[in-house]
C-alpha cells in the first residue's frame, strides 16, 4: 500500500514538473518572439542601398523625441523617412496580417493546408486592382478598388455558400464556394490581361501582382493600419473560442459556441486584413501557409499562444525577406516572387520535421 | 438538485425530411437511459436535435419543465454535456488543452481559462482516472484514452445530463466496459445520460431505462427487462437472439443477450 503511494506521488510530481517545464519552455519562446522582430526592426533600418549607422538612427530619433534640431544631412532623414520606414512598417504588418489571418482559417476550416485567400481574397483584390490598372485609376484608386473587389470576392463566397448549405455541412460549403469564386476571378485577370495594351497596361499589371514593397508611402501604410486593427484586435480577443472551432462544427455548438456567428466574424476579420495587404502589395503568397505551421512547432496548437506567435513571426519574417528582396542584388526581387521562393522549400522541411499531426 | 429532461412527442428531421416521429422520454439525475436500434433509424438525428444542432420539426423538449427551443447554445450548453465519438482533430492539441475546453459555455466572450478553470478540468481528469495522460497529445493516446479524455471535457462544462454518441464504439472489449463502468459512476454521482449503443448487453449492463428505435417509427421505452426482449430485438434487428441468465460468483444475476445465425 505504501509502495504504491509514493510511486503515484512521484508520478504526480513527475507531471507536475513536465508540466512547469512546458510552461516555462513557451514563455522563454515568446520573449523571445517579443525581441525578435525589435532586433530585425532596428538590423532593417540600417541595411540598404543607403546605408545608415545606428548612431545616426539613435541621433534622428532623440532629435524627433525631444525636438532639437540636428545636423545630419537631410538625405538620410529622408530615406529614413520617406522610404525606409514606411517599407519596414509594410512588411511588418502586412507579415502579421497574412499570418494570423493564415493562422485562424486553418483552425476554423481544421485544414492545416489553408491560407488566408482559399475564399478568394487575394484573387478579388488582384482582379480590382486589374480593373483600376486598365481604367487608368491614379495609385490610390487602384488600392481602394482593389481593397473592395477582395471584400467583395469574399462576400461572394461566403452568401453562395450559406444559400447552397442551410446549415448543414457550412464549412465544406464555403471552402468548395471560395474555389470557385477565386477561379472565377482569376480568370477574370486572365481576361483584362488579354485585352490589356501590351506596351503599356500589361506589364503594369503583371508586375502589380507579383507583389512588392518598392513604391511604398506612408500613406501606404496609413492605408493598411485601419483595416488591420479592425481585423486583429476581434481576433486577438477570441483567440481561446477558435481552439474549439477546429474540433468540429457540432462539437464547438455542444460546447456552447454560436458557430455561424463566430465564423462569419473570423471571414469578417480575416478579409478585411488580406484584401487590404493585396491591395497595397500584390499578391505576396506563403507566408500565410507557412508562418501558421511554424508557429504551432513552436509553441503548440493553442490559438491562446497560437495566435500571438504567428502574428510575432509574421512580422519578422516578411521584413527579413523583404530587406532580402531590396539589398541581396542591384536589381530589386519583387517580394511575391521571393516569399514563395523560399516558402517552398521551407514548408517542406516544416513537413519533414513536424510529422507528428500536422505540427 | 434534480435536473429532468422531458422529451414531448418530438419529431425530428433535416429541412423538410422527417426522421423520426413521436418521441416522448424522460432522463433524471442518476438515470442511464440507453437508445437502441439498427443503422439508419434515426439515433443521430435525434440526438442531434436535443442537442440543438437540428430544428425541433414537431414536439417539445423541456429541462426542469421550461422548453429550451429558444435558449442559446451558451446556456444549452452548461446543462447539457456532449460526448461524440472519439476522432482525430487536425492539430496536436494536449489533453489538458482539450478537456479545458469544455469550460467554453462558462468563460467570457473575450476571456481565456482562469486558474479555476484548469482546476475544474483537473478535477474533471482525476475523477476519470486519467492524470497519467495529462501532458500527452490528444492525437497521440489510444481510442480508449480519447473516448475518456472526451468523456473529462463533457464533466468540465459541469452539465446536467450527459448526451454520449455511441461511447463504446471503436473500442476493444475491455475498454468498452472500462468506459460503462465509469458511466456507471457517473450517472452514480447524479448525472443524468443519454446514450446510444450497438450492443443490447452494454443496456444490461449499466441502463435504467432503455428505448428501442425501429423502421417504421415503432419506438418504445421502458424498463431494461421490458424492452430488450428476444422478440423486439428480433423485430428490430432482424436477428434471433437469446437472452439468458447468468450467475456469477457472488449470486447475483447477470442477464446478457446471445445473438444466433439463422
Amino acid at each position: 500500500m505504501n509502495f504504491i503511494n509514493k510511486a503515484q506521488i512521484e508520478a504526480e510530481t513527475n507531471n507536475i514538473r513536465i508540466e512547469e517545464n512546458k510552461k516555462n519552455k513557451v514563455n522563454f519562446i515568446m520573449i523571445f518572439l517579443l525581441i525578435l522582430p525589435i532586433a530585425i526592426f532596428i538590423i532593417s533600418i540600417m541595411f540598404g542601398r543607403y546605408a545608415i549607422s545606428f548612431e545616426q538612427f539613435m541621433q534622428i530619433a532623440s532629435a524627433k523625441i525631444t525636438g532639437n534640431s540636428i545636423d545630419i544631412s537631410s538625405n538620410v532623414e529622408t530615406v529614413l523617412f520617406k522610404v525606409r520606414l514606411p517599407r519596414i512598417f509594410a512588411a511588418m504588418l502586412i507579415g502579421a496580417a497574412l499570418s494570423m489571418a493564415g493562422a485562424t482559417y486553418q483552425g476554423m476550416f481544421k485544414n492545416p493546408m489553408v491560407s488566408p485567400d482559399i475564399l478568394g481574397a487575394s484573387a478579388g483584390a488582384g482582379c480590382g486592382a486589374a480593373v483600376g490598372i486598365l481604367m487608368s485609376f491614379s495609385s490610390v484608386g487602384i488600392q481602394i478598388i482593389s481593397f473592395i473587389f477582395g471584400l467583395l470576392a469574399v462576400a461572394l463566397s461566403y452568401f453562395i455558400s450559406k444559400v447552397i448549405s442551410r446549415g448543414s455541412n457550412a464549412v465544406l460549403v464555403l471552402v468548395l464556394t471560395g474555389m470557385v469564386v477565386s477561379t472565377m476571378f482569376h480568370s477574370l485577370i486572365s481576361l483584362s490581361k488579354y485585352v490589356a495594351d501590351p506596351y503599356s497596361k500589361l506589364p503594369e499589371i503583371t508586375f502589380w501582382l507579383m507583389g512588392g514593397l518598392s513604391t511604398i508611402s506612408g500613406q501606404d501604410v496609413r492605408m493598411l493600419l485601419v483595416p488591420f486593427l479592425l481585423g486583429s484586435v476581434p481576433l486577438i480577443l477570441i483567440r481561446w473560442k477558435i481552439n474549439a472551432l477546429s474540433f468540429g462544427e457540432e462539437e464547438a455548438m455542444a460546447l456552447g459556441i454560436d458557430t455561424s456567428k463566430i465564423r462569419l466574424l473570423i471571414v469578417v476579420c480575416s478579409t478585411l486584413m488580406t484584401a487590404v495587404c493585396v491591395s497595397v502589395s500584390g499578391m505576396i503568397g506563403w507566408v500565410g501557409l507557412i508562418i501558421p505551421h511554424l508557429a504551432r512547432m513552436l509553441v503548440g496548437p493553442n490559438f491562446k499562444v497560437l495566435l500571438p506567435a504567428s502574428c510575432l513571426i509574421g512580422c519578422s519574417y516578411l521584413l527579413l525577406v523583404d530587406d532580402v528582396a531590396r539589398s541581396l542584388f542591384s536589381v530589386e526581387i519583387p517580394l511575391g516572387i521571393l516569399t514563395s521562393l523560399i516558402g517552398a522549400p521551407f514548408f517542406i522541411y516544416l513537413l519533414l520535421k513536424g510529422k507528428k499531426g500536422w505540427a | 438538485m434534480g435536473m429532468i429532461l422531458e422529451i414531448n412527442n418530438a419529431v425530428c428531421g433535416y429541412g423538410m425530411k422527417t426522421v423520426v416521429e413521436d418521441i416522448s422520454l424522460t432522463v433524471s439525475n442518476g438515470e442511464i437511459l440507453c437508445l437502441l436500434g439498427p443503422n439508419g433509424v434515426g439515433k443521430t438525428t435525434f440526438f442531434k436535435t436535443i442537442l440543438g444542432f437540428l430544428k425541433l420539426q414537431k414536439g417539445e423538449i423541456l429541462l426542469d419543465g421550461e422548453n429550451i427551443i429558444n435558449w442559446s447554445k451558451n446556456e444549452l450548453a452548461k446543462v447539457i454535456g456532449y460526448v461524440p465519438q472519439a476522432h482525430t482533430p487536425p492539430f496536436p492539441f494536449s489533453v489538458m488543452d482539450t478537456v479545458v475546453m469544455g469550460r467554453t459555455p462558462h468563460i467570457g466572450r473575450f476571456s481565456s481559462p482562469s486558474k479555476k478553470d484548469m482546476d475544474i478540468a483537473e478535477e474533471a481528469i482525476d475523477r476519470l482516472k486519467i492524470s497519467y495522460l495529462k501532458n500527452e497529445i490528444y492525437t497521440e493516446i489510444s481510442g480508449g484514452e480519447r473516448q475518456l479524455v472526451l468523456i473529462a471535457r463533457a464533466l468540465t462544462q459541469q452539465p446536467q445530463i450527459l448526451i454520449m454518441d455511441e461511447p463504446t464504439s471503436n473500442l476493444d472489449f475491455g475498454n468498452q466496459i472500462r468506459v460503462l463502468q465509469q458511466i456507471n459512476e457517473l450517472s452514480k454521482s447524479g448525472l443524468g445520460v443519454i446514450m446510444t449503443s450497438h450492443f443490447p448487453n452494454h443496456a444490461f449492463l449499466c441502463s435504467t431505462k432503455v428505448a428501442l428505435m425501429q423502421k417504421n417509427n415503432a419506438f418504445q421505452v421502458g424498463n431494461v427487462n421490458e424492452v430488450v426482449t428476444e422478440e423486439n430485438l428480433k423485430s428490430a434487428y432482424g436477428i434471433n437472439v437469446k437472452i439468458v441468465d447468468t450467475k456469477i460468483d457472488n449470486g447475483e444475476i447477470v442477464r446478457s443477450c446471445i445473438p444466433l445465425f439463422n
